[in-house]
């Protein structure tokens, strides 16, 4: 029971930081639905930010905790939205009216951009971090065996749900939100009545890429690594969260995201490790298979 | 400094713009002035100054004691902004050069004449020529085994072809049956002893199963959504080949792997071996002549049956699917066994491939089909064309040739063929030949939007 309590523990934090990528996935998707298959890289560029961020300011000599984590998530949001923002610009915008396979093909080409030139940029090898956060919560201790809540966790799960509040205001409330909202049902109609629709996709844009940068921030916190190569497979599963919780629509995006990262701890906790990653990808398959709209997602209507 | 040197230039820039523009309208209607070209080269400098700022700028690795350290590297973080300056000045430049794309040219029919005996008379020139190959570089085992692989490639290209070119179903799993084919031919041949011919059709009939199984599920799944699933299917694939030591070696692999024999006889310098049957000397360039003929052969065997399939009722099935699934079926065509057909059609030419590559190479791990090799079969399918035989072979010639130049600056391959997928995509969509070539020709150049042509779902 134990046990199970803390493996329920670590799969929401894993599931928190899936949730975020997934929003990326989802908004995307949900106003020029395509899959934006560079969104894994983006977050893991959002990673080595955030580690380099850090690295500087402790080199500076600034102690506070509390100061230094601000910081790091303000530069690393700031400057991964702007690489959302350019990969939208670049390899996206070009092809929006092209035929059907050109965005998801110019996708993969910058995926394998993002994921080289970040390995070329900083070296093939994992980077550690010391444990930023440190100390916890002992929840339980009985028979020798600790339920652990760590500060790293509970800032994880925090952060996630500031931030999913902030941004459910901002879809429902703001201005942007309703131009974005529009263009999501039909983007010609849009247009017409005075949204500026690249202005639009570049800002959901710019907020998926935001949102990923806090994701990857928090897997540093939590992890205590990056490397070059962690967001092919982190976008996959994200995009399960995604699918998985009904493409397009946000609570669902941040479900997905818990159930995958329920799941994928609970698997490696009772079956094997080493078939973590299979037994996410099947799920995949058989949520596209059996429950294509998700679990909050609305049907698709097929038109000729 | 610079941020302030930017909101200083808007104004500027906007009102020399306007001055300039009234007196002379008719003129230079469409072309910025200078001030215009600097500003936005300006804005792009900044942006990537952002943007690399920390991942270019800093460096960091881990020191031999587990600790990070981090050095700076402004130099080439100028150079490299220096540089973006620069393009975007020069791209700027080139674009009014050019003035606005979008209108078609229509070319004197003369010239198109003779352009379409020059494309009729290319792909026997080239089959000539790749029959030849041997024959000429006998003695240059690097272009051999180039030319082996580039036949590999021209191989898995013409087997993807019949999924995407034809049937229009995106497969970024194809890998997936590259390596069933290599396995099956490699632990049957080790486990069995079974010779290359048994195991070759095996090969190509398991991957053909594997194809169908996937098939299956995915029957509902169309574009995107088809893709994903396929890349998740791959990736399973290699994840099981990984993780399932005991039947596959694991990330250690199968070594040992029989070398091909022609029929029976094997190409060593023993005395029941080819060389001495013949009566000629032993050499080891042979089996290299070999395999180059084996694989030409075998490519070609792809492309004849493709094109005998494209004739035949189930190859138009292919094509009408890719147009527009919802008028097929309208149209009383089977979508399941059209759809299954393409799958197991394309995943046997994998099998088959696969199966070669693992002769060839004697030994093979899980590292030789990752989701690379997927994306880099795709992309010589898209850049051929979609659906044009000759495209593929020559877009495969072209991508081999140019991961070739790479050699000494392996990271950057990667690098850059991912930036040329991007580029192919904006410039030139539907690949370098195209296949649906129009059957009419315009004799006045029309503008015609691209929002007025949709394509259909398929």
């Amino acid at each position: 029971m134990d046990y199970f309590a803390q493996q329920l523990i670590n799969g929401i934090v894993l599931g928190s930081i899936y949730g975020l990528i997934a929003i990326g996935y989802t908004m995307v998707y949900g106003i020029v639905g395509m899959i934006n298959f560079a969104h894994g890289d983006i977050f893991m560029i959002g990673g080595f930010i955030a580690l380099i961020s850090f690295l500087i300011l402790v080199s500076i000599g600034l102690t506070v905790v509390p100061v230094i984590l601000l910081i790091v998530l303000l530069v690393s949001m700031a400057i991964t939205a702007l690489y959302g923002w350019t990969v939208e610009r670049i390899a996206y915008r070009p092809l929006r009216h092209s035929f059907r396979l050109a965005p998801m093909l110019s996708a993969i080409g910058m995926s394998f951009v993002l994921t080289n030139y970040s390995q070329v940029a900083q070296g093939a090898r994992v980077k550690p971090v010391p444990p930023i956060i440190t100390g916890g919560y002992t929840l339980a201790d009985q028979n020798g065996f600790v339920v652990r809540l760590s500060n790293a966790q509970i800032i994880v799960v925090i952060t996630t749900i500031v931030l999913l509040a902030i941004f459910t205001w901002l879809v429902a409330k703001t201005r942007l939100g309703r131009d974005m909202r529009a263009c999501e049902q039909d983007q010609t109609m849009a247009a017409l009545l005075g949204v500026d629709v690249d202005r639009t996709i570049s800002m959901t844009f710019v907020i998926g890429a935001a949102l990923a940068a806090v994701a990857g921030m928090m897997y540093l916190l939590y992890y205590g690594l990056v490397d070059f190569f962690m967001g092919f497979v982190a976008g996959i599963k994200a995009f399960t969260a995604a699918v998985l919780g009904g493409i397009g629509s946000l609570p669902g995006a941040m479900l997905g995201g818990l159930a995958i990262g329920l799941i994928e701890t609970l698997w490696s906790a009772y079956f094997s490790v080493e078939y973590k990653d299979v037994a996410a990808f099947s799920i995949l398959i058989i949520v596209l298979i059996f429950l294509p709209t998700g679990l909050l997602g609305r049907p698709e209507v097929e038109k000729v | 400094m610079t941020g302030a040197r930017v909101t200083a230039a808007v104004p500027k820039a906007t009102s020399e713009a306007t001055s300039e523009a009234t007196p002379k309208a008719t003129a230079i209607s469409h072309a910025p002035g200078v001030a215009f070209i600097l500003k936005k080269a300006l804005i792009s400098a900044l942006v990537a100054l952002v943007l690399f700022s920390l991942m270019i700028g800093v460096r960091t690795e881990a020191g031999p004691t587990g600790q990070l350290t981090y050095w700076t590297r402004f130099d080439d973080l100028a150079i490299i902004v220096g540089a973006v300056f620069g393009g975007s000045i020069v791209v700027e430049l080139l674009r009014q050069w050019w003035g606005p794309v979008g209108t078609i040219r229509v070319v004197p029919s003369s010239v198109q004449r003779s352009l379409a005996v020059a494309r009729r008379a290319i792909a026997p020139v080239l089959l000539i020529f790749t029959f030849l190959v041997p024959v000429i570089f006998y003695d240059q085992r690097y272009i051999l085994d180039l030319g082996i692989l580039v036949l590999t490639y021209v191989m898995l290209g013409w087997g993807l072809n019949v999924v995407v070119g034809l049937a229009g179903l995106l497969d970024l799993g194809y890998v997936a049956f590259y390596a069933v084919g290599a396995y099956s031919y490699a632990l049957l041949a080790t486990n069995f002893g079974l010779s290359f011919w048994i195991c070759l059709p095996l090969a190509g009939i398991l991957a053909a199963l594997w194809g169908v199984m996937l098939g299956f599920p995915v029957l509902r799944l169309r574009g995107d959504y088809l893709a994903i699933v396929t890349l998740a299917f791959g990736e399973i694939i290699r994840l099981v080949i990984i993780n399932w030591q005991s039947l596959t070696g694991g990330p250690n692999g199968v070594s040992g792997i029989p070398r091909p024999t022609l029929f029976g006889i094997p190409l060593t310098p023993g005395d029941d071996g080819l060389a001495a049957k013949l009566g000629i000397e032993f050499s080891p360039t042979h089996r290299i002549v070999f395999l180059f003929y084996l694989i030409l052969a075998l490519a070609l065997l792809t492309n004849w049956v493709t094109i005998r399939l494209r004739r035949l009722p189930i190859g138009r099935a292919w094509e009408a699917l890719r147009e527009d699934e919802v008028a097929c079926r309208a149209l009383g065509i089977n979508i399941t066994t059209t759809k299954l057909t393409a799958f197991a059609t394309g995943a046997m030419f994998g099998g088959f491939a696969g199966a070669f590559f693992a002769t060839r190479q004697g030994f093979i791990s899980p590292e030789s089909f990752t989701f690379q090799e997927s994306a880099l079969v795709l992309a010589i399918v898209v850049l051929g064309g979609m659906g044009s035989q000759l495209g593929v072979a020559l877009a495969a010639l072209a991508m081999i040739g140019g991961f070739e130049l790479f050699r000494g600056f392996e990271q950057y391959r990667m690098l850059v063929f991912g930036l040329a997928m991007v580029l192919l995509m904006i410039w030139r969509p539907r690949g370098l030949i195209g296949h649906r070539a129009p059957t009419v020709f315009l004799q006045h150049s029309q503008a015609i939007s691209s929002d007025l042509v949709k394509e259909g779902h398929g």
